[in-house]
């Protein structure tokens, strides 16, 4: 993949710095919602080569960050009945519920796997047909498909012992949710993975409402800045719209057989957030076809409360209210050795990102 | 966590596809992206092939910042 250097060139990103500092006559706040721009962002030290009239915040991106409580605590209840196992993607394993996190649950004897993909865990449940096997379903657009992959896989295979617990998001709800609580930003850095799947159709709702541009970058620091520069020209030229900077992996439609496949299996239904609370038509669940691979009604389970740590401002760090430096618990009580909130469990939350890269002050 | 990474397609066997990242293979699926050859570098998320990686695209996207450059100096 050499032909990608270039996308780490000083001399192209000079280029496209020095015309952010030309075109940038007014202070502007561009908004990312993808955890992987989170990490890109600071790890390539993108703030630091900008105006400072240009700010970027960190928005709802990180799936891990914004599942909410209950649902660990609904999956650690399911790992600790007989005969269950959970699977999981590793991201989600250290973050905590009301109080314990799936690690710990895991060291308590309950059943819980690691798995690099969800079709890992349709094939567990076809090697072990003495126990029900339950997916974890965390992600937005990105992640959805292969979960609906591995519900269709399991129904083609006539397994009885396959459901996922789905926790799965949709990002425009998010980006709306986050323009109705009176944030102010003047433009969206757009996910780029999710935008693989989706194509740009569904940001143009935003554009064409709120007035705030949109464009889908790449993960490289000349991809960022070259969103930040695309972004900036909107604004001063006042023609907010939908773009993709990422064309190499993005394009407008979007991947049109995940889209058909995440369809076929999902629908729309309301769902919870860290820091924006319930979202209409936010989540994915299993369709009623599908409903013997959904576990939310296959198991009994217990209602669990969405409480925060005392302190914890993940919720506001999420909206980009704050910032992590303002929080209290940030470096003293909250590390990523012994992380409170789920924006510091996670390597794509912004606390994590700030401890590893902007250091404690 | 949407976190994806490039790979080159080296062999595919219905669904599903060996591919090479970095060198290290690996068996990935093809259930949510069609059309896929050997040849092909694809971005990989969780075990699936996600979309395939646009070379010309790519060229393109950093022609336009060259050309951006060239303009000022």
């Amino acid at each position: 993949m050499n032909w990608l250097e270039g996308y780490r060139s000083r001399e192209l990103c000079e280029a496209l710095i020095n015309e952010i500092h030309h075109l940038a006559d007014r202070p502007l706040r561009f908004m990312e919602v993808c955890g992987g721009h989170t990490m890109a962002i600071r790890k390539f030290g993108i703030p630091s080569l900008l105006p400072e009239n240009i700010s970027l915040l960190s928005g709802p991106g990180c799936p891990v960050c914004v599942t909410g409580r209950a649902f660990i605590d609904q999956a650690i209840y399911l790992s600790g009945q007989a005969e269950t196992v959970v699977c999981t993607y590793g991201d989600m394993i250290r973050v905590t519920g009301s109080s314990d996190s799936l690690e710990q649950a895991r060291a308590e004897g309950n059943q819980i796997r690691i798995v690099f993909s969800s079709l890992d865990a349709v094939e567990l449940a076809k090697s072990k047909p003495e126990k029900k096997i339950v997916f974890l379903g965390i992600g937005f657009e990105t992640t959805a498909p292969g979960t609906a992959a591995a519900i269709l896989k399991a129904s083609r295979q006539g397994l009885k012992n396959f459901s996922v617990l789905s926790a799965h998001k949709l990002m425009p709800p998010a980006m709306e949710g986050i323009i109705s609580e009176g944030i102010p930003i003047d433009g969206y850095i757009c996910p780029g993975h999710v935008s693989a799947i989706t194509g740009t159709k569904m940001y143009n709702p935003i554009v064409e409402n709120f007035g705030i541009g949109c464009v889908v970058s790449g993960f490289e620091p000349l991809d960022l800045l070259q969103s930040i520069l695309m972004l900036t020209r909107q604004v001063v030229n006042e023609k907010p719209k939908a773009e993709i900077q990422y064309s190499r992996a993005v394009k407008p439609e979007g991947n049109p057989d995940a889209q058909k496949i995440m369809y076929e299996v999902f629908e729309p239904a309301d769902e919870w957030w860290r820091g924006l609370g319930i979202l209409k038509n936010s989540g994915l669940k299993p369709k009623p076809q599908y409903r013997e691979f959904d576990a939310m009604e296959i198991f009994e389970l217990p209602q669990f409360n969405e409480r925060e740590p005392k302190g914890c401002i993940c919720g506001e760090i999420l909206k980009g209210l704050k910032t992590p430096h303002q929080c209290k618990l940030f470096t003293n009580t909250c590390t990523p050795a012994n992380p409170v909130g789920a924006c510091m469990v996670s390597s794509e939350g912004a606390c994590q990102t700030w401890y590893t890269y902007e250091g404690k002050n | 966590m949407c976190l994806s990474i490039p790979a080159e397609v080296l062999a595919i066997q219905g669904d599903e596809a060996e591919v090479s990242v970095n060198g290290n293979r690996l068996k990935i699926s093809l259930m949510v992206l069609k059309n896929v050859k050997p040849g092909d570098f694809v971005l990989i998320h969780s075990g699936f092939a996600i979309e395939i990686i646009d070379r010309e695209e790519a060229e393109k996207t950093l022609e336009i910042v060259r050309l951006m450059r060239t303009d000022k100096n």
